[in-house]
């Protein structure tokens, strides 16, 4: 009867509309701010290694509260007489570090979750996903408070309560990717012709997922630092004298009255790290799924 | 059980022959880069029924979306569309003006019954609603009966209990009927269906197609219905238009078009949809390769990239041949061809 | 819907369960004798005896379990190690404090997103929309507890407006109450408002771009009314998810808060406890935190199964 091919439910304007749209510019405006935000931190960090203006730690006694721009410190010092400068730089180190160890324990523990509750029977899949809510129960700043109890406050319990409680967020993103990735034809007929389970894991779903892992990364990275720097200000953080922001921040608020610029720094490290790794996720998910660009921007 | 009719008599003149209803002219549609459809001109005749055919990508559903003023974001339309009864021209006219035209004088059915309704609202409000909002039912316990009546005018079994129903308690086919009756609500003096069937099963098609020519013959609404089924159009237009690359490449009476096309765009599309006729290895006939995404489309005759026929002429636009009915080719089908 | 309630209550059941044997179990580890810690290292063993005695520290840890377990059932947190005070009256009078920091600072954080959210979304192709949705971009990267101090900075040490923290009691004074709780309320509600505002323009973009939402249109609603009756009830599910999902962020980030304005709230309860090794008095804590983010998720699936009829309406 009909002859002419019509493969529906696309709407031509639609299209045309997304065409026009232009949306690469808004994308690389994220993913270019984001990087060079991250790229300054790890920058600093690296360099904190080689040079910092002064002695991170050094207490000078002579030298206490001094204003930003002062000769020598151009960011002041603390009560201690520290540079902020340089503290700042060092603790773009540890804010790194907790960051990287609780954003790889959660990803290499929770996206092969994911796949396994995407792969698995329904009801194997159905169960990890219930342990996975529990998880979920216990927020980061609260396990995180629940380790410092039990094993002693520290960047190491710190960065793995941290790691803990965003398992569930890798275990999500991956069964979801993983339950798409099994739908297609191409991996059901692999399937289908007896493939195993493990190799059709590595071969097709987590090459497929691997994009949705990356942006998931740096989101959790951003929220790793802003629990890092929550829980060095209640304490339960990096402890003295490793420099951190969070604990900058705490140091300064009995301060308030008399140096409140000490606590802008340090808050403005934290803000623009965080800014940096969520707008860099942003990019990444724009620049691998352009349907999404023009919905988030 | 009888539709009680929810509305006043229709005090628009009527009649055919009489005014054209709508009138278009060089009406354009496009992003600020790209021309999508381009000079397109017709009328419509009070209760005529028109077929507006073409491929995907041809720029039948932005035309239709362009009469109701609802194109997406980022898209323009230029020219002129009049509809008899209301000032100015729709093309210019405020969003203000223009929602008191819509589902009032002129209405819309989609292509997508799955998504076209609200799914967190009952059939029959959503039904009733577009009585409501343009004052012809003040009462909302009055719209709610009317809307029972239009559901049972578009012959839904059970038209109160599916009134009560939401529209995931419906198949396709009846949410496509609450649609058609949603346009019907007002007795609009136009009414385009943008391939109301397409996604419906073949069986349910016939009865939607059905139903669709008799409820615009009882209220003597005009139809423009786009489809890319010639089939179709057969059985429910009188006037076809051929439309390809954003232009209507061909126009006339329905037994003219589809009996003897001027246009080769026409043709192949003819040739196309004959099951029976072969090539001479023995294959369907198809147009030679396929639409060009949007922008794509060849300076000059739009077609000439696909057309048998083209040679250096067809670089410049062909000009239109003939009044209502007519073809825009330099090398037309000849009528022993 | 009642056995899809009944089947969500279930799991939230044997969700709590399961979180109150981790908790436990996780405080059991807890390394130093709390009745030793409680009574100071020249404690004699007999004294440290008596006290296990009396508290039951030295029965079987699940027979210690089952008597907490059954004994929260009933609201019993048992009593202090440390201070010997019943720890479930302390909690309750602790938990109406962080109640009104959190429920205020939702207030704040709706107050922001909504418009806020609506604005950015219908006018995402403009400008202003643009610079919206930088803004809240911005918002997301500041720490709470930033805020705080920036706030008490400027409206406490410059502008000596308001107090800098402390805790008055809404019946004992409520003008008091009401400007000790501003700070906090703020500090809290507004990172939430800029995360919350991503949603709200996120979820009224997917529903303008819904095709029903272009019926409404073709009817002849304007787009403003078409947004408002078709659109946000649909935007709504996926606003009501985050919103109770922030809920249970902002009681756990009430912690920070409430150190920064020393509050006398759950947190600094908690942070008291761990200070303290009070271990009974954690593990209350702890538990009536995860109870509430438990809760919470149990109630966005009703509220789930009340907005959306596709849901409602299914067959079990």
């Amino acid at each position: 009867m009909s002859g002419v091919a019509d493969h529906g439910g696309g709407w031509n304007g639609d299209r045309a509309a997304t065409e026009a749209r232009g949306a690469a510019r808004t994308v690389n405006a994220s993913l270019v701010t984001g990087g060079v935000l991250v790229a300054t931190v790890i920058l600093t960090a690296l360099l904190s290694f080689l040079w910092t203006p002064h002695d991170p730690v050094h207490n000078d006694s002579g030298a206490r509260l001094l204003d930003a721009g002062s000769p020598g410190h151009w960011l002041g010092t603390d009560k201690f007489g520290r540079d902020v400068a340089s503290q700042l730089m060092a603790g773009a180190r540890i804010t790194l570090l907790v960051g990287v160890v609780a954003v790889g324990i959660a990803a290499v523990v929770g996206t092969p979750l994911g796949i396994l509750a995407g792969m698995a029977r329904r009801g194997v899949g159905e169960f990890l996903m219930r342990v996975n809510d529990l998880v979920l129960a216990f927020p980061a700043l609260l396990l995180a408070i629940m380790f410092g109890a039990v094993f002693g406050a520290g960047t190491l319990t710190a960065m793995v309560a941290i790691g803990i409680a965003t398992i569930p967020n890798f275990a999500r993103i991956a069964r979801g990717g993983t339950l798409q990735v099994l739908s297609h034809d191409y991996v059901q007929a692999a399937r289908a012709a007896g493939r195993r389970p493990v190799g059709i894991a590595l071969r097709h779903v987590l090459p497929n997922i691997s994009g949705l892992v990356t942006v998931q990364c740096s989101v959790s990275f951003a929220i790793a630092i802003l629990a890092e720097a929550a829980l060095s200000f209640l304490g339960f953080g990096t402890r003295p004298p490793t420099p951190s922001w969070g604990r900058m921040l705490q140091e300064s608020q009995e301060l308030l009255f008399s140096a409140p610029a000490l606590a802008l720094w340090p808050g403005l490290a934290i803000a623009l790290a965080v800014l940096g790794f969520n707008l860099l996720g942003d990019g990444l998910r724009d620049r691998l799924d352009p349907r999404l660009a023009e919905r988030r921007t | 059980m009888t539709a009680p009719d929810p509305t006043e008599p229709d005090p628009r003149p009527d009649g055919p022959g009489r005014d054209p209803v709508l009138t278009v002219t060089g009406l354009s549609v496009g992003t600020d880069r790209l021309n999508l459809v381009s000079d397109v001109s017709f009328t419509l005749a009070p209760g005529e029924r028109v077929g507006l055919i073409g491929e995907s990508g041809s720029g039948k559903s932005l035309t239709a979306l362009a009469l109701m003023g609802l194109l997406p974001e980022g898209v323009h339309a230029g020219g002129t569309v009049r509809l008899a009864g209301v000032d100015g021209n729709l093309v210019t006219s405020s969003e203000r003006a223009l929602s008191t035209v819509r589902g009032e004088a002129m209405a819309m059915v989609f292509q997508e019954p799955m998504t076209a309704l609200n799914p967190v609202k009952r059939v029959g409000d959503q039904v009733a609603e577009a009585m409501t909002v343009h004052g012809r039912v003040r009462d909302r316990s009055a719209a709610r009966r009317a809307a029972v009546g239009l559901l049972d005018r578009v012959r839904l079994p059970d038209p109160a209990g599916t009134a009560r129903a939401y529209p995931h308690q419906l198949s396709g086919g009846q949410r496509q009927r609450v649609m058609l009756a949603m346009a019907l609500a007002n007795e609009p003096a136009v009414l385009l269906c943008d391939e109301p069937t397409t996604a419906l099963d073949v069986t349910v098609q016939a009865r939607m197609l059905e139903l669709v020519t008799s409820t615009v013959a009882e209220s003597g609404t005009a139809l423009v219905f786009i489809t890319h089924d010639l089939a179709v159009v057969a059985t429910v237009c009188e006037r076809a238009l051929v439309m390809y690359g954003g232009r209507i490449v061909e126009a006339g009476p329905v037994g003219e078009v589809l009996s003897r096309p001027r246009h080769p765009y026409t043709r192949g599309l003819l040739d196309a949809s004959d099951l029976t006729a072969t090539d001479e290895r023995g294959r369907l006939r198809t147009i030679a390769g396929s639409v060009p995404a949007a922008g794509g489309f060849p300076e000059g005759c739009v077609f000439r990239n696909r057309c048998p026929r083209a040679d250096i002429t067809c670089a410049a636009v062909p000009p239109w041949a003939g009044a209502d009915s007519g073809y825009a080719c330099w090398h037309p089908v000849e009528r022993d061809e | 819907m009642a056995s899809r309630i009944l089947r969500k209550g279930l799991i939230f059941l044997v969700s709590l369960v399961s979180a109150s044997v981790v908790v436990f179990a996780f405080m059991a580890v807890l390394p130093g004798d709390p009745a030793r810690v409680a009574l100071g290292t020249n404690a004699t063993p007999e004294a440290v005896a008596r006290l296990h005695e009396e508290y039951g520290t030295d029965r079987p840890a699940l027979v210690q379990y089952w008597d907490w377990v059954s004994g929260l059932a009933v609201g019993d947190f048992g009593r202090s190690y440390v201070t010997g005070v019943q720890i479930g009256p302390q909690i309750l009078d602790r938990f109406q404090v962080t109640l009104w920091l959190v429920l205020s600072a939702m207030v704040v954080a709706l107050l922001i997103a909504l418009p806020l959210g609506i604005a950015a979304a219908m006018r995402h192709r403009r400008l202003s929309g643009t610079l919206l949705s930088g803004l809240s971009q911005v918002g997301v990267a500041v720490p709470n507890f930033l805020v705080g101090i920036m706030l008490i900075t400027l409206f406490s040490v410059h502008l000596r407006w308001l107090p800098s923290g402390g805790w008055t009691p809404p019946a004992e004074d409520p003008w008091g109450f009401a400007q000790r709780l501003l700070l906090p309320a703020v500090s809290l509600g507004l990172v939430q408002g800029a995360i919350l505002t991503r949603y709200v323009r996120s979820a009224i973009l997917d529903v303008l771009r819904e095709d029903f939402l272009r019926t409404a249109r073709a009817k002849g609603l304007r787009p403003h009314q078409a947004l408002l009756r078709h659109g946000l009830r649909n935007a709504a599910i996926p606003v009501v998810t985050v919103l109770a999902l922030q809920l249970a962020t902002l009681l756990v980030g009430a912690v920070v808060i409430e150190r920064v304005f020393v509050i006398p709230g759950l947190g600094s309860l908690l942070l008291d406890g761990v200070g303290d090794r009070d271990l009974l008095l954690v593990q209350g804590v702890v538990m009536v935190l995860v109870l509430a983010v438990l809760l919470i998720n149990f109630v966005v699936d009703v509220l789930y199964t009340v907005l959306d009829p596709r849901i409602r309406t299914a067959a079990p």
